[in-house]
Protein backbone atom coordinates (compact mmCIF):
# COMPACT_ATOMS: atom_id res chain seq x y z
CA UNK A 1 0.00 0.00 0.00
CA UNK A 2 1.08 3.57 -0.63
CA UNK A 3 1.77 5.59 2.52
CA UNK A 4 1.38 9.35 3.15
CA UNK A 5 4.92 10.08 2.00
CA UNK A 6 4.25 8.18 -1.21
CA UNK A 7 1.11 10.21 -1.93
CA UNK A 8 3.17 13.41 -1.68
CA UNK A 9 6.26 12.17 -3.52
CA UNK A 10 4.40 10.56 -6.43
CA UNK A 11 1.53 13.06 -6.63
CA UNK A 12 2.37 13.98 -10.25
CA UNK A 13 1.97 10.33 -11.22
CA UNK A 14 -1.14 9.85 -9.13
CA UNK A 15 -2.97 12.66 -10.91
CA UNK A 16 -2.52 10.88 -14.25
CA UNK A 17 -5.51 8.71 -15.02
CA UNK A 18 -3.28 6.18 -16.83
CA UNK A 19 -1.21 5.60 -13.68
CA UNK A 20 -3.20 6.57 -10.58
CA UNK A 21 -2.78 4.72 -7.30
CA UNK A 22 -2.93 1.24 -8.84
CA UNK A 23 -0.12 1.99 -11.28
CA UNK A 24 2.05 3.58 -8.61
CA UNK A 25 1.46 0.54 -6.42
CA UNK A 26 2.68 -1.68 -9.28
CA UNK A 27 5.84 0.42 -9.57
CA UNK A 28 6.42 0.05 -5.83
CA UNK A 29 6.13 -3.74 -6.08
CA UNK A 30 8.34 -4.03 -9.16
CA UNK A 31 11.91 -5.29 -9.36
CA UNK A 32 13.93 -4.06 -12.33
CA UNK A 33 17.46 -5.05 -13.36
CA UNK A 34 19.60 -2.40 -15.04
CA UNK A 35 22.71 -3.85 -16.67
CA UNK A 36 25.29 -1.15 -17.35
CA UNK A 37 25.40 2.22 -15.57
CA UNK A 38 26.96 4.28 -18.34
CA UNK A 39 25.24 6.87 -20.53
CA UNK A 40 22.07 4.79 -20.90
CA UNK A 41 21.85 3.20 -17.47
CA UNK A 42 22.69 6.24 -15.36
CA UNK A 43 19.86 8.19 -16.99
CA UNK A 44 17.34 5.33 -16.92
CA UNK A 45 18.19 4.43 -13.31
CA UNK A 46 17.76 8.04 -12.16
CA UNK A 47 14.22 8.23 -13.56
CA UNK A 48 13.17 4.77 -12.38
CA UNK A 49 14.42 5.54 -8.87
CA UNK A 50 12.53 8.83 -8.92
CA UNK A 51 9.44 7.09 -10.26
CA UNK A 52 9.37 4.79 -7.23
CA UNK A 53 10.31 1.41 -8.70
CA UNK A 54 10.47 -0.55 -5.44
CA UNK A 55 13.58 -2.61 -6.17
CA UNK A 56 16.38 -1.64 -8.52
CA UNK A 57 19.27 -3.98 -9.18
CA UNK A 58 22.26 -2.19 -10.73
CA UNK A 59 25.14 -4.11 -12.31
CA UNK A 60 28.37 -2.68 -13.69
CA UNK A 61 31.99 -3.67 -13.13
CA UNK A 62 33.43 -0.43 -14.54
CA UNK A 63 34.86 2.52 -12.69
CA UNK A 64 33.87 6.14 -13.37
CA UNK A 65 36.30 7.89 -15.71
CA UNK A 66 36.59 11.61 -16.43
CA UNK A 67 35.55 10.92 -20.06
CA UNK A 68 32.17 9.60 -18.79
CA UNK A 69 31.05 12.83 -17.17
CA UNK A 70 29.68 14.53 -20.30
CA UNK A 71 26.91 11.94 -20.55
CA UNK A 72 26.53 10.13 -17.21
CA UNK A 73 24.74 12.57 -14.92
CA UNK A 74 24.68 10.30 -11.86
CA UNK A 75 28.41 10.87 -11.48
CA UNK A 76 30.62 13.86 -10.73
CA UNK A 77 34.30 14.63 -10.29
CA UNK A 78 34.28 12.99 -6.86
CA UNK A 79 33.05 9.69 -8.39
CA UNK A 80 36.12 9.24 -10.61
CA UNK A 81 37.90 5.97 -9.90
CA UNK A 82 34.98 4.44 -8.00
CA UNK A 83 32.69 1.64 -9.20
CA UNK A 84 29.71 2.86 -11.24
CA UNK A 85 27.08 0.58 -9.65
CA UNK A 86 28.16 1.57 -6.16
CA UNK A 87 28.31 5.28 -7.01
CA UNK A 88 24.92 5.07 -8.71
CA UNK A 89 23.42 3.38 -5.66
CA UNK A 90 24.76 6.12 -3.35
CA UNK A 91 23.37 8.87 -5.57
CA UNK A 92 19.99 7.18 -6.14
CA UNK A 93 19.54 6.59 -2.43
CA UNK A 94 19.55 10.41 -2.11
CA UNK A 95 17.12 10.80 -5.03
CA UNK A 96 14.70 8.35 -3.43
CA UNK A 97 15.44 6.91 0.02
CA UNK A 98 12.21 4.89 0.01
CA UNK A 99 13.29 2.22 -2.51
CA UNK A 100 15.64 -0.78 -2.26
CA UNK A 101 18.76 -0.57 -4.39
CA UNK A 102 21.15 -3.45 -4.85
CA UNK A 103 24.53 -2.83 -6.52
CA UNK A 104 26.60 -5.52 -8.25
CA UNK A 105 30.08 -4.06 -8.48
CA UNK A 106 31.10 -6.48 -11.21
CA UNK A 107 29.78 -7.44 -14.61
CA UNK A 108 27.14 -10.17 -14.57
CA UNK A 109 28.38 -13.29 -16.33
CA UNK A 110 27.11 -16.72 -17.35
CA UNK A 111 27.20 -17.88 -13.72
CA UNK A 112 24.70 -15.32 -12.39
CA UNK A 113 23.03 -13.52 -15.32
CA UNK A 114 20.11 -15.93 -15.72
CA UNK A 115 19.50 -16.10 -11.99
CA UNK A 116 19.41 -12.32 -11.59
CA UNK A 117 17.14 -11.91 -14.61
CA UNK A 118 14.71 -14.59 -13.49
CA UNK A 119 14.06 -12.68 -10.25
CA UNK A 120 13.07 -9.49 -12.06
CA UNK A 121 9.97 -8.32 -13.91
CA UNK A 122 11.89 -6.29 -16.43
CA UNK A 123 15.47 -5.90 -17.65
CA UNK A 124 17.13 -2.83 -19.17
CA UNK A 125 20.11 -3.59 -21.42
CA UNK A 126 22.29 -0.51 -21.01
CA UNK A 127 25.57 -2.22 -21.91
CA UNK A 128 28.13 -1.15 -24.49
CA UNK A 129 29.06 -4.29 -26.41
CA UNK A 130 27.55 -6.97 -28.65
CA UNK A 131 28.59 -10.01 -26.58
CA UNK A 132 26.81 -8.74 -23.45
CA UNK A 133 23.74 -7.80 -25.47
CA UNK A 134 23.46 -11.27 -27.00
CA UNK A 135 23.91 -12.94 -23.59
CA UNK A 136 21.26 -10.72 -21.95
CA UNK A 137 18.79 -11.37 -24.81
CA UNK A 138 19.28 -15.14 -24.57
CA UNK A 139 18.86 -15.13 -20.78
CA UNK A 140 15.71 -12.96 -20.95
CA UNK A 141 14.16 -15.33 -23.50
CA UNK A 142 15.11 -18.33 -21.38
CA UNK A 143 13.58 -16.73 -18.28
CA UNK A 144 10.61 -15.20 -20.15
CA UNK A 145 11.38 -11.70 -18.87
CA UNK A 146 10.75 -8.60 -21.06
CA UNK A 147 13.80 -6.61 -22.13
CA UNK A 148 14.26 -2.97 -23.10
CA UNK A 149 17.38 -2.54 -25.22
CA UNK A 150 19.02 0.85 -25.74
CA UNK A 151 22.13 1.68 -27.75
CA UNK A 152 23.84 4.83 -28.99
CA UNK A 153 26.94 6.04 -30.75
CA UNK A 154 27.97 9.36 -32.35
CA UNK A 155 24.64 10.98 -33.39
CA UNK A 156 22.67 7.71 -33.63
CA UNK A 157 20.39 6.03 -31.12
CA UNK A 158 18.47 2.74 -31.19
CA UNK A 159 15.72 1.44 -28.93
CA UNK A 160 14.04 -1.98 -29.00
CA UNK A 161 11.45 -3.43 -26.60
CA UNK A 162 11.25 -7.24 -26.52
CA UNK A 163 8.66 -9.47 -24.90
CA UNK A 164 9.41 -13.21 -24.99
CA UNK A 165 5.67 -13.88 -24.60
CA UNK A 166 4.96 -12.22 -27.97
CA UNK A 167 5.64 -13.51 -31.47
CA UNK A 168 8.04 -10.81 -32.74
CA UNK A 169 11.75 -11.43 -33.26
CA UNK A 170 14.46 -11.04 -30.61
CA UNK A 171 17.81 -9.23 -30.46
CA UNK A 172 19.50 -12.23 -32.11
CA UNK A 173 17.05 -11.91 -35.03
CA UNK A 174 17.96 -8.22 -35.31
CA UNK A 175 21.71 -8.67 -35.14
CA UNK A 176 23.79 -11.76 -35.71
CA UNK A 177 26.78 -11.66 -33.33
CA UNK A 178 29.13 -11.51 -36.33
CA UNK A 179 27.51 -8.25 -37.52
CA UNK A 180 29.17 -6.66 -34.51
CA UNK A 181 30.74 -3.32 -35.36
CA UNK A 182 34.19 -2.44 -34.14
CA UNK A 183 32.85 1.00 -33.20
CA UNK A 184 32.00 1.97 -29.63
CA UNK A 185 31.73 5.21 -27.68
CA UNK A 186 35.39 4.93 -26.65
CA UNK A 187 36.75 4.84 -30.20
CA UNK A 188 33.96 6.59 -32.14
CA UNK A 189 32.52 9.13 -29.71
CA UNK A 190 28.94 9.98 -28.79
CA UNK A 191 27.00 13.18 -28.18
CA UNK A 192 25.84 13.15 -24.55
CA UNK A 193 22.15 13.95 -25.11
CA UNK A 194 21.79 11.25 -27.80
CA UNK A 195 22.60 8.45 -25.40
CA UNK A 196 20.57 10.23 -22.71
CA UNK A 197 17.49 10.35 -24.96
CA UNK A 198 17.71 6.59 -25.53
CA UNK A 199 18.15 5.98 -21.78
CA UNK A 200 15.05 8.09 -21.20
CA UNK A 201 13.13 5.97 -23.73
CA UNK A 202 14.11 2.89 -21.73
CA UNK A 203 12.89 4.53 -18.51
CA UNK A 204 9.67 5.75 -20.13
CA UNK A 205 8.76 2.36 -21.61
CA UNK A 206 9.68 0.68 -18.30
CA UNK A 207 7.22 2.93 -16.45
CA UNK A 208 4.55 2.27 -19.11
CA UNK A 209 5.11 -1.49 -18.97
CA UNK A 210 5.06 -1.68 -15.18
CA UNK A 211 2.05 0.59 -14.66
CA UNK A 212 0.09 -0.65 -17.68
CA UNK A 213 -0.17 2.90 -19.09
CA UNK A 214 -0.40 3.13 -22.87
CA UNK A 215 1.25 0.47 -25.01
CA UNK A 216 4.91 -0.54 -25.25
CA UNK A 217 6.16 -0.84 -28.87
CA UNK A 218 7.30 -4.46 -28.51
CA UNK A 219 9.05 -5.83 -31.58
CA UNK A 220 9.66 -2.46 -33.23
CA UNK A 221 13.17 -1.16 -33.68
CA UNK A 222 13.25 2.61 -33.18
CA UNK A 223 16.11 4.38 -34.94
CA UNK A 224 16.98 7.94 -33.90
CA UNK A 225 19.04 10.10 -36.24
CA UNK A 226 19.97 13.09 -34.11
CA UNK A 227 21.59 15.02 -36.97
CA UNK A 228 18.24 15.49 -38.72
CA UNK A 229 16.12 14.89 -35.59
CA UNK A 230 14.17 11.96 -37.04
CA UNK A 231 12.80 8.74 -35.60
CA UNK A 232 12.17 5.73 -37.80
CA UNK A 233 10.28 2.57 -36.84
CA UNK A 234 11.07 -0.88 -38.29
CA UNK A 235 9.21 -4.13 -37.65
CA UNK A 236 11.17 -7.13 -36.38
CA UNK A 237 9.91 -10.58 -37.32
CA UNK A 238 11.29 -13.83 -35.97
CA UNK A 239 14.20 -15.27 -37.90
CA UNK A 240 12.97 -18.85 -38.49
CA UNK A 241 16.51 -20.10 -37.82
CA UNK A 242 17.06 -18.05 -34.68
CA UNK A 243 18.86 -20.17 -32.04
CA UNK A 244 17.30 -18.05 -29.27
CA UNK A 245 13.63 -17.55 -30.16
CA UNK A 246 13.20 -19.62 -33.35
CA UNK A 247 10.99 -22.64 -33.82
CA UNK A 248 13.72 -25.04 -32.79
CA UNK A 249 15.74 -23.20 -30.15
CA UNK A 250 19.00 -24.80 -29.11
CA UNK A 251 20.16 -23.02 -25.99
CA UNK B 1 14.22 -2.23 -61.44
CA UNK B 2 13.96 0.77 -59.19
CA UNK B 3 14.62 0.49 -55.45
CA UNK B 4 14.38 3.28 -52.91
CA UNK B 5 17.57 3.18 -50.84
CA UNK B 6 17.26 5.34 -47.70
CA UNK B 7 14.78 7.62 -49.52
CA UNK B 8 16.86 7.85 -52.72
CA UNK B 9 15.65 5.99 -55.87
CA UNK B 10 18.31 3.92 -57.66
CA UNK B 11 18.26 1.45 -60.58
CA UNK B 12 19.35 -2.18 -60.17
CA UNK B 13 19.18 -5.46 -62.10
CA UNK B 14 15.96 -7.49 -61.76
CA UNK B 15 15.72 -10.18 -59.08
CA UNK B 16 18.55 -8.90 -56.89
CA UNK B 17 18.86 -10.44 -53.41
CA UNK B 18 19.62 -8.41 -50.28
CA UNK B 19 23.17 -9.86 -50.26
CA UNK B 20 23.70 -8.83 -53.88
CA UNK B 21 22.32 -5.37 -53.17
CA UNK B 22 24.78 -4.84 -50.30
CA UNK B 23 27.59 -5.96 -52.60
CA UNK B 24 26.42 -3.59 -55.35
CA UNK B 25 26.29 -0.75 -52.84
CA UNK B 26 29.82 -1.67 -51.65
CA UNK B 27 28.64 -1.92 -48.05
CA UNK B 28 31.16 -3.15 -45.47
CA UNK B 29 30.80 -6.80 -44.42
CA UNK B 30 30.32 -5.86 -40.76
CA UNK B 31 28.26 -3.30 -38.92
CA UNK B 32 25.38 -2.96 -41.42
CA UNK B 33 21.75 -4.08 -41.09
CA UNK B 34 18.87 -3.98 -43.58
CA UNK B 35 15.13 -3.51 -43.58
CA UNK B 36 12.86 -3.99 -46.62
CA UNK B 37 9.61 -2.06 -46.58
CA UNK B 38 10.15 -1.23 -42.89
CA UNK B 39 10.67 -4.88 -41.85
CA UNK B 40 14.11 -5.94 -40.62
CA UNK B 41 15.65 -8.76 -42.68
CA UNK B 42 17.78 -11.05 -40.48
CA UNK B 43 21.28 -11.67 -41.77
CA UNK B 44 20.52 -15.38 -42.21
CA UNK B 45 17.84 -14.39 -44.77
CA UNK B 46 19.91 -11.94 -46.84
CA UNK B 47 20.94 -14.42 -49.53
CA UNK B 48 17.37 -15.75 -49.96
CA UNK B 49 15.45 -12.48 -49.88
CA UNK B 50 14.74 -11.27 -53.42
CA UNK B 51 13.87 -7.64 -53.90
CA UNK B 52 10.92 -6.37 -55.95
CA UNK B 53 10.33 -3.25 -57.99
CA UNK B 54 9.81 -0.16 -55.78
CA UNK B 55 10.90 -1.88 -52.54
CA UNK B 56 11.95 0.61 -49.91
CA UNK B 57 15.32 -0.36 -48.45
CA UNK B 58 16.57 0.99 -45.13
CA UNK B 59 20.28 0.54 -44.54
CA UNK B 60 21.25 1.23 -40.95
CA UNK B 61 24.22 0.70 -38.70
CA UNK B 62 24.55 -1.93 -36.03
CA UNK B 63 24.87 0.13 -32.84
CA UNK B 64 25.95 -1.62 -29.66
CA UNK B 65 27.45 1.27 -27.67
CA UNK B 66 26.01 2.93 -24.61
Amino acid sequence: MLNDQDFMRYSRHLMLEDIEEAGQQRLKQAKVLIIGLGGLGSVAAHYLAGAGVGKLVLADGDKVDVTNLHRQPLFDSFSIGYNKAEQAKRRLACVNPHIDIEAFERNLDASNLLEQISHCQLVLDCTDNMASRQAINAACYQAGVPLLVGAAIRFEGQFLALNPAQSHGCYRCLYHPEQSPSMNCTNSGVVGPVVGIVGLMQALEAIKYLTGAGSVPFGQLKLFDAKVHQWQSLGLNKDPHCPVCGDQPCN
Amino acid sequence: MQLIINDTPQQFAQGLTVSQLLEALKQPALGVAVAVNAQVVSKSQWSQTRLQEADRITLFKVVAGG
